[in-house]
């Protein structure tokens, strides 16, 4: 296939769901508090757009802000503990551990300490991209080519230097790949927050729709999340794509 | 009296791991060389080439006995050294030009000007070395869309960059056909001539070492050992038909059954 043909039919496939949901809505005369028709949450995005724009920026403005934070000391834990053996081997078996609790149960305890609102939201998204990052950096930067090393090793080159030329540049189709995991996850942190503890953002507003049985508004919202979602998602690829071309081993 | 030992092992062995995994690569050796010396290395594989280059550029610590550098007196500039490793190790993020102007960003005295000549005579530095090897249609590629033997020949541009006072090469013209390698022969010989940098040059290829290389030391195969030592006086500059004269021929016979014979004594006595 070329490539060309590979995105017709993707394109096709995401046009075909939407086809397919709508149709299959209609025929089957599915209630609209149980699964409301694309067209309708369209038509519901429109009418309470107004209305939807202040969460949908509450909910960008947490998740953006939680995930710079996220990504800048992601990035420097994973070199501090890329960079060493000692540091790689005492922490990672304690990253890997606290990566695998669910971010989300610590929400509560932020509402506690901040109380309800932006803090925890910001929080969340951050606390919940970190550890991907972390670890795919500390990855990348301790498993560089020792023949690499050497090369920089012979010209006499101080560790700092190694780290800058070498360690860095090859750790970060990792960090780029991590980003793209990290931004998603952010979006969950900020919204599950906002679910839980916030009067703002989309997860909130999703919330109070829901409990006036307002089903197109919560689709909207889920919609909204989606864009935004896929947007930083693509986003991010094509950063990736610039700054880490040359791990694709793809001539153009 | 001056001591022109200008690299100097002194009883040197290496061993890898421990308990079962040990492996002993390198028996206690000694090795002198001089300022501007050519020296090749040659022997069986795995018999402690690399090891020897590696001790004498520090990336390795000897696990008995010393190396010592002469000419580096107190307070004199370090010694550069310019390597060229036997897996080519290219920067893979980094163009062939850039690779081969890396030692400039990291190496005294060039390290300082680094940033304001990048643009200028450092870059032209680097496309001169690669015209000299046959690259310079190749300067913006990544290293990943070179053949291997373009790689080594972007690996040798590496190691000259700098004007190391000593240039250790690992089988840097392996993977090439015999006509680019004999050309490089030349290039690597006129370089040798117009700089005067000591040269470690480890082959696997006899007629390399005896046309490049002033003395020639031959191994033993692993665990290591220097079990010959000899001096090559051709004439210098020293075209290629020298290697097809008698006296070119016999050396090469030479150093052949040294290390073909080396390990046992022929089969045919063992009958
Ligand atoms: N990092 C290492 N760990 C353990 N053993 C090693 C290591 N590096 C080398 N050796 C051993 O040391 C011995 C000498 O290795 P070396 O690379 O110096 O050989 P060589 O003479 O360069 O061989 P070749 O001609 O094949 O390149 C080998 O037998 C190898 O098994
Ligand atoms: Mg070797």
């Amino acid at each position: 296939m070329t490539p060309a043909m590979r995105k017709f039919a993707s394109a096709a496939l995401i046009v075909g769901v939407f086809v397919f949901w709508e149709l299959f809505c209609l025929v089957a005369g599915i209630s609209e508090l149980i699964l409301p028709r694309p067209t309708r949450i369209l038509a519901a995005f429109w009418e309470y757009a107004p209305a939807i724009w202040p969460h949908a920026w509450q909910t960008l403005y947490t998740t953006l802000v939680g995930f710079v934070c996220g990504v800048a000391i992601g990035l420097s834990l994973g070199v501090l503990i890329g960079s060493s053996r000692l540091a790689y081997d005492t922490a990672y078996p304690l990253l890997v551990g606290i990566s695998s609790i669910p971010k989300v149960a610590v929400v509560p305890i932020f509402v506690l300490w901040f109380g309800a609102g932006t803090v925890p939201a910001i929080l969340t998204a951050m606390i919940i991209c970190i550890f991907p990052i972390v670890v795919n950096v500390a990855t990348g930067i301790a498993t560089v080519e020792p023949e690499l090393e050497d090369v920089m090793r012979s010209l006499k080159a101080s560790k700092w230097e190694i780290l800058w030329n070498v360690g860095l540049p090859r750790s970060m189709p990792y960090f780029f790949a991590s980003l793209k995991v990290a931004i998603t996850l952010s979006f969950v942190g900020s919204v599950i927050a906002e679910t839980v503890a916030s009067n703002k953002g989309v997860g909130n507003m999703m919330m109070i729709a829901s409990s006036s049985f307002n089903v197109p508004l919560v689709f909207s919202g889920l919609m909204v999340l989606a864009v935004m979602g896929v947007s930083l998602y693509a986003l991010f690829s094509l950063i990736e794509r610039r700054m880490a071309g040359w791990a694709m081993r793809k001539s153009n | 009296m001056t001591d022109d030992r200008f690299v100097h092992l002194e009883r040197v062995g290496v061993t890898f791991g421990t308990g079962k995994t040990r492996t002993e690569a390198l028996t206690p050796t000694d090795l002198a060389i001089k300022r501007g010396d050519f020296v090749a290395l040659v022997g069986p594989s795995g018999c402690g080439k690399s090891t020897i280059l590696k001790l004498i550029s520090e990336l390795l610590k000897p696990s008995t006995g010393n190396i010592f550098f002469g000419g580096r007196e107190l307070g004199a500039k370090p010694l550069r050294v310019g390597m060229a490793f036997q897996s080519a190790s290219l920067l893979p993020w980094m163009t062939v030009r850039d690779n081969v102007m890396l030692p400039l960003k990291i190496v005294p005295p060039f390290k300082k000007d680094y940033r304001a000549e990048r643009h200028r005579a450092f870059r032209d530095r680097a496309d001169a070395l690669l015209a000299q090897v046959g690259l310079e249609d190749f300067a913006d590629k990544s290293p990943w869309q070179l053949s291997g033997g373009m790689m080594q020949r972007a690996n040798l541009c590496r190691a000259l960059i700098h004007d190391p006072d000593l240039l250790l090469l690992d089988e840097p013209f392996g993977a090439l056909d015999q006509f680019t390698r004999e050309e490089l022969w030349q290039t690597l010989q006129d370089l040798w001539i117009d700089r005067g940098s000591t040269v470690i040059l480890v082959t696997h290829d006899l007629r390399e070492a005896a046309y490049l290389a002033n003395r020639i030391c031959v191994m033993s195969p692993r665990p290591g050992r220097i079990v010959e030592d000899r001096a090559v006086d051709f004439v210098r500059p020293r075209a290629i038909d020298i290697t097809f004269e008698p006296e070119f021929a016999r050396l090469v016979q030479d150093l052949r059954r040294l290390i073909v014979g080396a390990p046992k004594p022929p089969k045919a006595d063992a009958a």
